[in-house]
């Protein structure tokens, strides 16, 4: 048994890699924009079929679309919430949460209406490939996954506390008075939040489609992890997204090796539940001041 | 410099301002004295932009500012220290004031953060801490800091002395004889009106929307009407 233990961790912790990279997006949009963003899972979905159609269509590498599909989303990030959900919520947060669960109902359906609920899933044999990190073998699509959404994790962190648009995008999320008087255009700083978060979910997309498959429900299966890695992390804090998603990857891991892989993922709501009996803020969070 | 005329504005049917009539001149201090719930604030943000007046314009170095957004405003050179500070607790001291050159004179930030912290010395043994563990008179001395940023040619300043000590009061308005020493010129809000007349040059005195009286600081202090109402002599 213990020989297994080794392999179950690295692998939750490539699983949790692309959690918290979904999650981090998520965060990033709470954080700044106050709003609970429900159709992140359905944004997800779009990232799969992009890349599964440049694919199908095109030859494209997954990976290799990273470098179209991740910008392209930046802009339907940033359209979405200057055009669809900021003009239709008049400034009202409960508005938002209705318009972002609306627009994932209504994309959702549509992917369902044009590509069926047909499971898609692209042949990249190297992807399968194994590799074998501390005498454990893991797949070569995981593993690069695992250290893409580090990476992106950790410019992420850079671009927030180093660029003058991080500092921005940081000071709008918590005095938004206070950045217009400074000039800032807050709306335009919404919008380039929204477009960064769904660029991240594109990228997870694309890590996410060598090893995985896309349906129109297939946001689903991350949105609501993504959700517990974001409130377990601390609502709006970009390491706690990163540490809780690792965290979470591994616990659904070790959950599926002791319990039956399908029950893998009772752990993941026992240690948010136990997260929130303990701290409420979550393990990053600050406390509401 | 600054031109406001005919200023009419309020929230919905609330009419706050009505018909205001006001000039700052180039390197003026000019207060604008009167007690709460008067207008002071809201013709402060009729000037920057957060509120559309329904009737009456605002011209700066003759150009028109009424409909613009306050970010073109913030990039003409007026710069507000708003009440309650608004500073960025979640930010550091230096991150601040380096937003507050976000929209205008970011080529010489470098110059203008180390001209302020010779001016702050408090604030730049603080810079790495975060604004929102500053005290009172820290974060009123950050939000003028980052207002400086700017390079304003303007600076208003929106009751700087309200909630500090009596000490920090005194230390404030000679600050802005400072700022105003290098050739700043200064909208000083204020309902401290013996020491607002102490720095500023003119005043002017608004009540129920209107302004009532106006003149030099000397005439103000010697005005016997103005001696009763506000400094109860």
């Amino acid at each position: 048994m213990s020989s297994l233990i080794l392999p179950a961790v690295l692998n939750g912790l490539t699983m949790g890699a692309v959690y918290a990279l979904i999650a981090l997006g998520l965060t990033l949009i709470y954080g700044v924009l106050h709003i609970i963003n429900f159709a992140h899972g359905s944004l997800l979905m779009l990232g799969l079929y992009a890349a599964y159609f440049l694919f199908s269509y095109l030859g494209i590498d997954p990976y290799l679309a990273i470098i179209f599909v991740v910008p392209a989303f930046f802009v339907l990030g940033y359209l979405l919430q200057r055009v669809v959900i900021a003009p239709m919520s008049a400034g009202s947060e409960q508005n938002v949460l209705l318009v972002t669960l609306a627009l994932s109902l209504v994309i959702d359906n549509l992917a369902l209406f044009f590509w069926t609920s047909n499971t898609r899933t692209v042949d990249i044999p190297y992807a399968w490939d194994t590799v074998e990190v501390l005498g454990a073998y893991l797949t070569k699509g995981r593993v690069i996954a695992f250290f893409a959404a580090l990476l992106v994790a950790g410019l992420m962190w850079l671009f927030m506390t180093r660029t003058r648009t991080g500092s921005a995008i940081r000071a709008v999320a918590i005095e938004k008075r206070g950045a217009e008087i400074v000039g800032i255009d807050v709306n335009h700083t919404y919008a380039l939040t929204f477009g960064i978060g769904t660029a991240c979910v594109a990228l997870a997309a694309c890590l996410l489609l060598p090893t995985f498959y896309a349906t129109p429900q297939v946001g689903y299966t991350f949105v609501l992890v993504a959700f517990t890695t974001v409130v377990m992390g601390g609502m709006g804090s970009l390491p706690g997204a990163l540490v809780a998603g690792l965290a979470l990857g591994v616990i659904e891991a070790l959950g599926g090796l002791f319990l039956g892989e399908s029950l893998g993922q009772i752990g993941i709501f026992v240690a948010f539940i136990l997260t929130l009996l303990f701290r409420p803020a979550g393990l990053l969070g600050r406390k509401p001041t | 410099m600054l031109e406001i005329t005919g200023i009419h504005a309020g929230y919905g049917q609330m009419a706050v301002l009505r018909g205001i009539d006001m000039r700052i001149g180039p390197g003026e201090i000019v207060a604008l004295l009167g007690s709460n719930g008067v207008g002071k604030t809201t013709l402060n943000n009729v000037i920057s932009g957060f509120i559309v007046p329904s009737a009456g314009e605002v011209r700066f170095d003759g150009e028109r500012l009424t409909g613009r957004r306050p970010r073109e405003i913030v990039a003409m050179g007026i710069a507000q220290v708003p009440e309650g500070r608004k500073v960025f607790p979640n930010l550091t001291v230096a991150e601040n004031l380096e937003l507050g050159a976000f929209r205008r004179a970011g080529a010489r930030k470098r110059q203008n953060f180390d001209r302020i912290c010779a001016i702050f010395p408090r604030l730049s043994e603080r810079l790495e801490q975060l604004a929102g563990t500053l005290s009172g008179g820290e974060q009123q001395m950050l939000a003028i800091g980052r207002g400086l940023m700017s390079e304003p040619r303007l600076l208003i300043l929106d009751e700087p002395s309200l909630g500090l000590s009596p000490l920090l009061v005194e230390e404030m308005f000679a600050l802005v004889t400072r700022i105003n020493a290098e050739g700043v010129a200064v909208l000083l809000v204020e309902q401290n009106v013996m020491q607002s007349l102490g720095v500023a040059g003119r005043a002017y005195v608004l009540e129920q929307g209107q302004l009532v009286m106006q003149g030099t600081a000397a005439e103000m202090l010697a005005d016997p009407k103005l001696r009763q109402a506000y400094l109860g002599l």
